[in-house]
């Protein structure tokens, strides 16, 4: 387990600059979330500590030291990929066997057996140790990935959306388990995924990346209520925050040109009157979507409401944020 | 990978399709038949009009193609003792006698050594080869590749002479070391786009993920990518052993006593003890066999290896 420092990273592919200045540390024993699109650079930051690209300018230091002349084995890191990474001429143990079997480790026989044994058990595929990698379901498949990082002790686990492929019970089980894991060992993690419940729920950090670079590092908490510009305040919330122009509602700070409204910024009963147009039943939260005049926002409300579409609600902002012209927060 | 819908095909039309393939299987084989039942017929069957389907099989032609023998005067030919085996009856039907041993044998020899010793090579180049040019940053990458491929853009034999001038001046010829650096020079371009094609297939990540396992890139090529690409490989040296096996302009041109193979020596058989169809068909059957084994060994990977790469996903 050690901490991991990035200074400074750049990497570009021919004409695309992937990544552009990334400064970031990720403590020891931390469990650090990268949050962005497609393109953000999300898993070349990954492929970059895992020393599967060299960076153009930067450093990558592992435990204090520089790593970007190590090769991906000398820096003993374990990474899950998206997709693709079962060796498919391998039964499903050989391939959790593997980086026990390799020359960094070297690990006895009798040792590998119940190694790969008891991370069967915590990935529930026991019974599939058998089976060749190729014959197993998707969700299999993802869990037999994420076991092959989990049978090492690396300085660092990279996941590259390792739960993206599966399906939404599994996700829970999974994103409980990687939880306690972290836990457990103490890990560090850097973690890439779309999903805001696992950055939610897993992340001591979260890292929200635009376009190759960091825009706003820290806790999950801070990305979520202090966001530094709508950019980031879009990546976390569920419904997603609300966006209208300032002079919406009245009170709007000097420079303002956006208010962002989350679900717990709007107050009903009094303000300005708003109609209901639809009502989703979620059954554990109830989502309004309301027309203000021209704009439409989407608001919770209680699951047992009794409100109807096409009434009129009252409502008012209650300390929302605020942005500028540029999207930056003020 | 898309997913289209096909109406199934008629009766009519399957029924047509079968016939067709029949037909042309049969055309396909019909040379083949002819050699080998004439490899299995005695010297006046073989040359018989019209042409015996039905005969009595006889080993005529394979004793005569191990043997050389020898007519001896009709009084010295009565006064011999009975034939002490089955292949000495078989030539005193004939009315000859053994003389000794042909050459086939080692002849066939020769072509085993060159042929598979010129695969092996050409296939271990090669893949090296194509995986450094599917993975690496090669310089002049794609004028490499193209450099590869013009060997194959004249017939080999276009060069005959500045290549038996060549091995002449560095005592290759007629030597085996000299037929497989021949063939492997001839096979190498094929081995090497046939196999880069089949090493492109291969996602990056599974080597990456070895890297990061803990294995070297070397480490990886073998573990990972090797059995991988084992279909791709396998059919690439078929194609390689088919053309090393079968070539016979260079093989006449440069080997004579010692490296001599199989395909310039079988039409020499003709000349011994008159027009000897028989022991040139059984030459010829034993020449199919190990191409034919092979193939059989071969065979699941070669049907997938050419489909693989045709389909894209």
């Amino acid at each position: 387990m050690a901490e991991v420092t990035l200074s400074d990273l750049s990497k570009s592919f021919g004409a695309t600059q992937a990544l552009r200045g990334v400064s970031m540390t990720i403590p020891d024993g931390a469990f650090v979330v990268l949050l962005g699109p497609t393109g953000a650079g999300k898993t070349t930051t990954l492929r970059l500590i895992a020393g599967l690209e060299k960076p153009d300018t930067g450093d990558v230091r592992i435990a204090g030291a520089s790593v970007v002349n190590d090769t991906p084995a000398q820096r003993d890191v374990a990474m899950v990929f998206q997709q693709y990474s079962l060796y498919p001429h391998l039964s499903v143990r050989d391939n959790l066997a593997f980086p026990l079997r390799s020359p960094m480790i070297r690990m006895p026989e009798d040792q590998i057996a119940r190694r790969v044994r008891e991370v069967a058990e915590v990935l529930r595929i026991p019974h599939k140790l058998d089976n060749r990698a190729t014959a197993l379901s998707g969700g299999e498949m993802q869990r037999v990935s994420i076991g092959r990082a989990l049978v090492r002790n690396p300085r660092i686990y990279l996941m590259d959306e390792p739960l993206s492929s599966l399906d939404a019970k599994l996700r829970a089980d999974l994103r409980v388990e990687l939880k306690r894991i972290h836990q457990d060992l103490g890990a560090t993690f850097l973690y890439v995924t779309h999903d805001q419940i696992e950055a939610m729920t897993m992340a001591t950090h979260v890292g929200v990346l635009d376009q190759g670079r960091v825009v706003q590092f820290g806790t999950p908490r801070e990305i979520y209520e202090n966001p530094v510009s709508t950019y980031v305040a879009s990546r976390l919330g569920q419904p997603h925050i609300n966006l209208l122009p300032a002079d919406a509602f009245p009170g709007a700070p000097h420079g303002a040109a956006t208010i962002g409204l989350r679900p717990e910024h709007i107050i009903t009963g009094e303000g300005k009157a708003a109609i209901i147009q639809r009502i989703e039943h979620l059954g554990d939260q109830t989502r309004l979507h309301l027309t203000l005049g021209p704009h439409a926002l989407v608001t919770l409300t209680d699951p047992h409401s009794t409100l109807t579409p096409g009434e009129t609600l009252h409502i008012r902002p209650l300390s929302p944020l605020w942005f500028d012209r540029d999207g930056n927060r003020i | 990978m898309s997913a289209y819908s096909v109406t199934e095909p008629s009766k009519a039309s399957k029924w047509l399709a079968g016939l067709l393939v029949a037909l042309y299987t049969l055309i396909t084989l019909l040379p083949l038949v002819w050699i080998i039942s004439t490899s299995f017929k005695t010297g006046p069957d073989s040359i018989s009009y019209p042409p015996k389907v039905i005969f009595e099989p006889s080993l005529e032609g394979y004793v005569n193609l191990f043997t050389t023998r020898t007519r001896i005067a009709a009084e010295d030919f009565a006064a011999l003792p009975p034939p002490e085996t089955w292949y000495d009856r078989i030539v005193r039907d004939q009315g000859m006698v053994i003389a000794g041993q042909s050459r086939f044998g080692e002849r066939f020899m020769n072509s085993v050594i060159i042929g598979f010793g010129s695969t092996f090579l050409s296939i271990f180049l090669g893949t090296l080869a194509a995986y450094a040019f599917s993975r690496f940053k090669v310089p002049l990458k794609d004028d490499l590749l193209f450099f590869i491929l013009s060997t194959r853009m004249m017939p080999p034999i276009a060069v005959a002479i500045p290549i038996y001038l060549m091995y002449r001046e560095l005592g290759l010829s007629d030597t085996h070391l000299g037929m497989i650096l021949l063939y492997t020079a001839v096979n190498i371009s094929l081995a090497v786009w046939l196999l880069k094609g089949f090493i492109d297939e291969i996602p990056r990540e599974y080597e990456e993920a070895a890297l990061i396992d803990g294995y070297t890139r070397f480490q990886a090529f073998r573990k990972v990518v090797l059995p991988q690409a084992a279909t791709g490989i396998a059919s690439t040296a078929i194609f390689c052993l088919i053309f090393a096996w079968n070539e016979y302009a260079f093989a006449v041109l440069l080997t004579s006593g010692n490296a001599q193979t199989a395909p310039p020596f079988i039409p020499t058989i003709i000349g011994v003890g008159g027009q000897d169809w028989p022991a040139v068909a059984a030459g010829a059957t034993l020449f199919l066999l190990p191409v034919m084994i092979f193939t059989i060994l071969l065979r699941k990977h070669l049907l997938r290896g050419i489909t693989f790469g045709a389909v894209r996903k």
